[in-house]
């Protein structure tokens, strides 16, 4: 095995774990080829079990023989260990620093864990392009399933299978391909049942600084539009960087042969400047400070909430295009893998209710994220602790994230998801036992086997048990579109993530306010009136004997029973609270 | 009436006041004689009341009228625009006039009537009795007793005619204590914690510039001290920032006169010493400069605590500043927090609560009694003294003990309601939102335990309302005497009634008395806790509020759980009665005919009951999915097109231009 190589020391005695606001705990850390363990090894005490890969930076410090090793994780959380033995605390320093950067995939742990649940439903069959077609197919009759990437030749980091329009067979659709940036030509992102507009997106057009075009790639795009009507293209980039790729072999689609399409030029910020955002962010936030000027100028500085702002009104503003203009749009940045699919998934978020459940939300992230080719892997290689400034990680996801939570706050309701749901999210792209986030696209996850050698997360969450967890009991399906107000009054920091750190005010009931403490008025609801039910069915047997009265009690107790079930798990959960 | 020459003008157009597109809503302005009333196209109503009104502004004409900009106390902001100028310079005079009135009789509580006889209006009056929350604190006991000495307002005319003071305390003590305090406000109980035995007290800030020692004073300290026999030491906190109160002294002419005492004396508390050892010189060298501060040798066993509220003048300047920044129209995220900043609305508060947790933390961990003291005792030591009691006893956090704790340490003694919140046509620079930051520091703490207050935000928002409002006669006048002298009690009627007739509006769902038992509240004053207010500031600009309240889903819940369990009760008692009958029944086949033809009956109130029920059921959420949810969001989708978010249509505004 090669992590026992790495592993010089795999077991100290009276190390002292030190977490901001809990008691300081001793006991005895063990590292294994996955995780680092702290136990101290006696009944009913939580064991800490980090993951390396949570890990995103450590600082080594010596006083006398005390060592004291300070692990930050990509969760934000940072935690403290004190290690008794000079040589003691470098082994374990160096091992964790070569456990937490393993180069390969295929010694991660999704490869190495194995499942202590039953697996009901195969998360990695839950959500085929095929089904969700289906969900389109009675609407539509200019669309079509394509499977000219089945080999993934046309474009590397498109899924084998995706949505063009029925007018353009497979071989314009590999002409449009050597057009468009990373081969990653236009395809169906949402259909708008409402009007039957659509939202298409697709890399930057390859147009050169002498103005190439491509007959087949306007012929696509005008496809999409209806007779007389119009559409819009959305450029994630403001128009000067745009003209400036053209210098790099890139551009964007002139009016002159796009007649019928207006381009809008938005600016989402992209990699090191999100990144350097989110590193400012946490760190204003571990500033424990007690100034409120200096916090509020580094809230500002860190620009978080203004990236939030500008995607939110991007897709406020492409949601706006389809809905109220009945106009089709497609939507583009340069390679059309970040700040494309933010706009396009919070579009459907704002637009389509059923990306508002639970399935729904899930089937969004593995179409629009994952289908889609977001390069999870470089992106989520490092968070807000990591020195080395490399050009690829990027926190365009938790950015995606913290937007669905803004219309969450705004709209607390209409979706059937909890935070929580979020934080999950959040927390499994970043470091996980499951392979769903492994990878940068389906080519890679298909090289790897994920699906025969690891997990799926969906696997795993689609389980009753853990829904409950992630379920807002205050949802009420909601057919209608929501538009989020996009003032900077209205956008608020997510504590729950961004201060991870600050636990009291996590446990503090307001945080259990959108979900156990709601839950119990709820079910009491739910709970009495189902007893009413049978209350009247009783009472309108002894009125009239209806001679299907036993079903109809029968069938009204079952459910009574079921109810009272979830009482008591909430009731339990309460208990726990308090 | 004189004022109003202009009742009614049509086709006026209401602006939206953060949409750049000059988007509007038409429709009809009234003035009445206590109102301007503006009902648009679709008959909704605007109604602001005159004493709201901050200030009205008359804009350049443009080419589609007059504009007029009023600004509201309850932070409303509207933007008319008038079709004829004519009419607008009327409306304008008339609002100047009527907005600010000059005497305390023209004010909208004197001639407000709400149709209730004199005795229930008497017993409105009676229903906050501050004698009986003394009682329930534990006063008069064997350290504390009422004093007589203020019963006609002789010693302090700003202070209640019953004060509490410490039992030793004789009454020329008292007397000389008041001569050296600043308007005679000398150091008396506001708040008394039983199990702890310690006092929190208020006065005004000693004269000791000029007459250097009061001995009368130092007795009334050492008295309030010694009421204390769980601890020995007491703090005295001074709620100005250290450099404020310097710069006081600085403008006294009489400096050159005071005598700078630096003794010898050796302090009895060893542990003070050390940990104050670079304050103690510190105050040492400010003394030499004559401060207007208890000098800390004539005062044995006392600890001296500098807490930094700025004075009202400050805090006024921050919420202009913060109104400013938020009016902007499309306003960026970065303007937003650098404008909060430079505001320092969110510092000043968290000043305040700072203070209060320190008070709140001497009393409950150290056992110790503390005397609070600002310039004139009744703007800064109110808040401190008020929000220090909030934290301490969960009493104040029910809504009618929140009641008695504005009454207690704002109304009765003194806090200057008419001035701060210029009810009346006085000196601008006497207004200033002091009140407001208390309410502000409440609801934050509401948002740290949501659990802990009985009360919602729109109870805050309500009071804050009425303190401008004039409706009903507690919040105007400074001080008791002068409430008295204006028979507030015959003439006008009292708020508090109204608010606890109204109580499910601003009940919290959340609250949970029992776990709340003597709890003391530590909040945690990491900045980040610390948010800006949207629903006050904003309270009027729906497009900025979430658009599903959570709070109201629970609220009704709750209210329907009550309503189920009641008709569960009944439908039981039904059963009884039936199961009787059926006994019966098996005994005569006549007697089953007689219940038959009851059934339909029975069945018609039951689905009634059912109806009854639906409507709440479709606001709240559909159990069995089987109503439909379009229903409750028709009124949302219809102001979702009306009010779109201003940014997003500027934004795409601005896109198709450059198109």
């Amino acid at each position: 095995m090669e992590f026992a190589e790495l592993i010089k020391t795999p077991r100290v005695d009276n190390v002292v774990l030190h977490r901001p606001f809990y008691p300081a705990v001793e006991g005895t850390l063990c590292l294994t080829g996955h995780h680092l363990i702290l136990s101290s090894r006696q009944d009913n005490t939580e064991e800490l079990w980090l993951l390396h890969s949570n890990i995103d930076a450590i600082d080594k410090r010596f006083v006398g023989p005390l060592g004291t090793i300070i692990i930050k994780c990509k969760d934000f959380r940072i935690i403290q260990l004190d290690i008794p033995g000079m040589e003691e605390c470098l082994n374990i320093a160096s091992s964790i620093e070569a456990l937490s950067t393993l180069d390969s995939i295929t010694l991660m742990y999704p490869f190495f864990y194995r499942p202590m649940f039953e697996v009901i439903e195969d998360g990695w069959h839950s959500f085929l392009p095929e089904q969700e077609f289906e969900l389109y197919s009675s609407a539509i009759s200019e669309w079509r399933l394509s499977y000219v990437n089945k080999e993934f030749s046309v474009c590397p980091s498109y899924p084998p299978a995706v949505i063009v329009p029925k007018a353009i067979d497979d071989d314009a659709l590999r002409k449009v391909a050597t057009f468009r940036h990373g081969g990653r030509f236009p395809v169906l992102s949402y259909y708008h049942k409402k009007n039957g507009m659509v939202i298409m997106r697709s890399g930057q057009p390859l147009t050169g600084t002498n103005g190439r075009r491509c007959k087949e790639d306007e012929k696509l795009i005008n496809a999409t539009l209806r007779a007389g009507k119009r559409g819009y293209i959305i450029d994630t980039r403001p128009l000067n960087i745009a003209q400036q790729a053209r210098a790099k072999g890139g551009g964007f689609e002139q009016e002159a042969h796009y007649p019928q399409w207006r381009r809008i030029h938005k600016s989402i910020d992209r990699y090191h400047i999100l990144q350097e955002s989110l590193i400012k962010l946490v760190e204003s936030c571990n500033d424990q400070t007690q100034n409120m000027d200096r916090w509020l100028s580094k809230l500002e500085a860190s620009n978080w909430l203004t990236h939030i702002k500008e995607i939110l009104t991007t897709a406020c503003l492409a949601a706006q295009c389809l809905d109220r203009e009945g106009a089709s749009i497609l939507i583009h940045g340069t390679e059309g893998t970040d700040s494309t699919l933010q706009v396009t998934s919070l579009a459907q978020i704002i637009l389509e209710p059923r990306s508002r459940t639970i399935r729904g939300f899930e089937a969004l992230i593995e179409r629009e994220w994952l289908q889609a080719g977001h390069p999870f892997q470089q992106r989520c290689a490092q968070s807000a602790y990591c020195n080395s400034k490399q050009k690829w990680e990027s926190p365009v996801f938790l950015l995606f994230l913290d937007c669905v939570w803004q219309i969450l706050r705004q709209f607390p309701c209409s979706f059937e998801f909890n935070e929580n749901f979020l934080i999950m999210l959040f927390e499994h792209a970043y470091a996980s036992q499951f392979g769903t986030f492994l990878g940068n696209n389906e080519s890679e996850r298909c090289k790897l086997k994920l699906q025969q050698k690891t997990m799926s997360l969906w696997s795993w969450v689609n389980r009753p048990s853990e829904l409950s967890k992630f379920t807002n009991p205050l949802f009420e399906a909601n057919n209608l579109v929501i538009w989020p107000s996009v003032a900077p009054q209205s956008l608020q920091l997510w504590e729950g993530k961004s201060c991870i750190l600050c636990k009291p005010i996590i446990d503090s009931p307001g945080c259990c306010l959108d979900c156990l403490w709601v839950q119990e008025y709820v079910y009491t609801a739910v709970y009495i009136r189902y007893y009413l039910k049978i209350r009247r069915y009783i009472t309108s047997f002894y009125c009239d004997k209806n001679t299907k009265f036993t079903n109809v009690i029968l069938n009204c107790t079952q459910r009574w029973s079921s109810i009272s079930r979830c009482c008591e798990t909430v009731s339990r959960a309460l208990l726990r609270v308090t | 009436m004189e004022h109003i020459r202009t009742t009614k003008v049509e086709q006026v157009k209401l602006l939206d006041r953060f949409s750049t597109s000059n988007k509007s809503l038409t429709g009809t302005l009234y003035l009445t004689a206590t109102h301007l009333l503006f009902i648009d196209a679709h008959q909704k109503e605007t109604w602001i009341l005159h004493h709201h009104i901050a200030s009205v502004e008359k804009l350049a004409l443009t080419t589609s009228g007059c504009p007029l900009v009023i600004q509201c106390k309850n932070f409303r902001t509207v933007h008319f625009i008038v079709p004829r100028e004519r009419d607008c310079h009327d409306i304008y005079n008339s609002l100047l006039q009527l907005s600010k009135q000059a005497k305390y009789e023209d004010l909208y509580a004197f001639s407000y009537n709400p149709k209730q006889n004199d005795a229930e209006r008497l017993r409105g009056w009676e229903l906050i009795d501050l004698a009986e929350e003394y009682k329930r604190m534990g006063v008069p006991n064997s350290n504390w007793q009422l004093s007589d000495a203020n019963r006609e307002y002789k010693i302090c005319e700003t202070y209640p005619r019953e004060l509490y003071v410490p039992r030793i305390a004789s009454k020329p003590i008292i007397v000389g204590s008041s001569k050296f305090r600043s308007k005679g406000r000398f150091p008396v109980l506001s708040y008394y914690h039983q199990s702890k035995e310690a006092a929190i007290c208020r006065c005004s800030q000693p004269l000791s510039g000029f007459s250097a020692r009061c001995l009368e004073d130092e007795h009334l300290l050492q008295a309030i001290s010694k009421a204390n026999p769980a601890n020995r030491y007491m703090y005295v906190m001074d709620t100005r920032p250290r450099h404020r109160v310097q710069s006081w002294w600085a403008t006294q002419k009489d400096i050159g006169r005071i005598i700078v005492r630096i003794s010898s004396k050796i302090w009895n508390d060893e542990k003070i010493r050390e940990s104050d050892e670079k304050k103690r010189l510190n105050a040492m060298a400010n003394r030499a400069a004559g401060k207007g501060y208890e000098n800390e040798d004539n005062y044995s066993n006392i600890r001296f605590q500098f807490v930094g509220i700025e004075n009202i003048h400050v805090m006024r300047s921050s919420l202009q500043k913060l109104l400013e920044v938020n009016g902007t129209k499309g306003l960026s995220v970065n303007d937003f927090y650098s404008g909060l900043e430079s505001s320092g609305w969110l510092r000043h508060i968290k000043a305040v609560m700072d203070a209060a947790i320190f008070l709140a933390k001497a009393i409950a961990a150290e056992s110790a009694s503390v005397l609070v003291h600002c310039s004139d005792g009744w703007d800064r030591t109110s808040q401190v003294c008020s929000l220090g009691s909030l934290l301490l006893d969960p009493y104040y956090r029910t809504i009618r003990g929140f009641m008695v704790l504005i009454e207690k340490d704002w109304i009765s003694f003194g806090h200057k309601f008419s001035e701060r919140c210029g009810h009346l046509d006085g000196d601008p620079k006497e207004v200033s939102p002091v009140f407001t930051q208390f309410l502000e520091c409440v609801w934050h703490l509401t948002e740290q335990f949501p659990q802990a207050f009985e009360f919602n935000e729109a109870f805050l928002l309500q009071i804050h309302e009425h303190i401008h409002s004039c409706q009903f006669g507690n919040f105007i006048g400074n001080c008791q005497k002068e409430r008295e002298e204006l028979k507030l009690k015959e003439k006008t009627y009292s708020l508090w009634p109204f608010l606890l007739d109204d109580q499910k509006k601003y009940l919290n769902p959340l609250y949970s008395s029992q776990s709340q038992k003597s709890a003391v509240l530590e909040p945690n004053t990491v900045s980040f806790n610390f948010k800006f207010w949207r629903n006050m500031y904003h309270q009027f600009d729906r497009t900025l509020h979430p658009r599903q309240s959570v709070f109201n889903i629970i609220m009704n819940m709750n209210e329907q759980n009550k309503q189920l369990e009641k008709d569960i009760k009944d439908l039981e008692s039904q059963i009884k009665q039936r199961k009787t009958k059926q006994t019966d029944g098996i005994l005569s086949k006549e007697l089953l005919n007689s219940v038959r033809p009851e059934s339909p009956a029975l069945k018609a109130t039951l689905s009634l009951k059912e109806q009854a029920l639906l409507p709440v059921n479709n606001v709240l959420r559909t159990i069995e999915g089987s109503s439909p949810a379009a229903n409750r969001y028709s009124e949302y989708a219809d102001e979702f097109s009306k009010a779109e978010p201003a940014v997003v249509s500027l934004e795409y505004g601005v896109a198709r231009m450059t198109c």
